[in-house]
């Protein structure tokens, strides 16, 4: 197995001979496979922990502990698996702002149903 | 950059669909609800499936950076089994539905959760189909360009359906209306 040196000796050397790609499509650190293995694992865990929740009561915690746990693995999944993390900055930028302007949405539905709903 | 935008377009996509379930998941009538159709167990397998197709995706793209074609093209074909088994999942889930009464047009809560969880079987097979090309390209030296380049933008589509079932999975099947 290649070392993370020799993978982002890797990635240099492609950008080398394609220079037509932007440098920072995949200027990222490709890390050994033992690192996403690990980190399948960890969300496999939170997954069996979000699925127990069916079962077990969690009280007054269930529905920030649920909101917590999705946050986890949505950061962890595009910041580790899409490289955002290692990435230019303006990709987590586009991709985070069409997350906010979802949530906006969201935000101007609920207020349009609950202020206008009687009218 | 415009792989980025569109994801980010997909995100308004999903929100505005998961908005509208959210706004509509407590209109139906009292026996057939959520909380009656929901088969948690299942679907909870079914979500660990995707997820595990997150990181054989991942490995792919690792392998094709290290320009490893057998490995590569392996666990592209890996990813794409697995995204068959979720969407075979769903259609399974879908049908038992139908037969306990729940339809299309049977209420406002069931309209917007067959469009919302359809919208997402519909962006996993077109992944799907998205591998198998890459798959099939691959193994005739046809990629373009960059060929790891190629299969990690293939792969930002993948880990976006994922990242959005992540939010389905909570906000629509563990937390009751």
């Amino acid at each position: 197995m290649s070392t993370t040196a020799d993978h982002v000796e890797h990635a240099d050397h492609d950008h080398g001979d394609h220079g037509d790609h932007a440098p920072e499509a995949h200027a990222h650190e490709h890390k050994p496979d033992s690192y996403y293995v690990k980190i399948a694992l960890i969300l496999a865990a939170i997954t069996a922990l979000e699925t127990s929740t069916y079962w077990v009561d969690f009280g007054a915690f269930f529905l920030p502990t649920l909101l917590i746990l999705m946050a986890i693995k949505f950061v962890m999944v595009a910041s580790l698996f899409m490289h955002l993390r290692g990435d230019s900055k303006i990709f987590s930028y586009l991709f985070y702002s069409g997350l906010i302007l979802a949530i906006g949405v969201y935000v101007a539905f609920l207020a349009t149903f609950r202020f206008f709903a009687s009218t | 950059m415009a792989m980025w935008m569109f994801l980010g377009s997909e995100c308004l996509l999903f929100g505005g669909l998961i908005s509208t379930y959210m706004l509509y998941r407590g209109r139906h009538p009292a026996d057939l609800g959520p909380d009656q159709v929901f088969d948690i167990p299942f679907t909870s397998v079914s979500s660990f499936v995707l997820l595990m197709s997150s990181l054989t995706m991942v490995l792919a793209v690792s392998s094709a950076a290290q320009k490893d074609d057998r490995r590569t093209n392996l666990w592209l074909t890996v990813t794409a089994l697995l995204g068959a088994t979720f969407v075979g999942g769903q259609v399974y889930e879908f049908t038992s539905f139908y037969r306990e009464g729940l339809g299309f047009t049977s209420s406002l809560f069931s309209s917007s959760f067959f469009t919302l969880t359809g919208f997402h079987g519909v962006h996993v097979t077109v992944g799907i189909i998205m591998l198998m090309a890459l798959v099939g390209i691959n193994k005739r030296g046809r990629i373009p360009g960059d060929k790891a380049e190629v299969v990690e933008l293939v792969g930002l589509y993948w880990h976006f359906v994922d990242v959005v079932w992540i939010i389905i999975f909570t906000l629509v099947y563990l937390i009751p209306s």
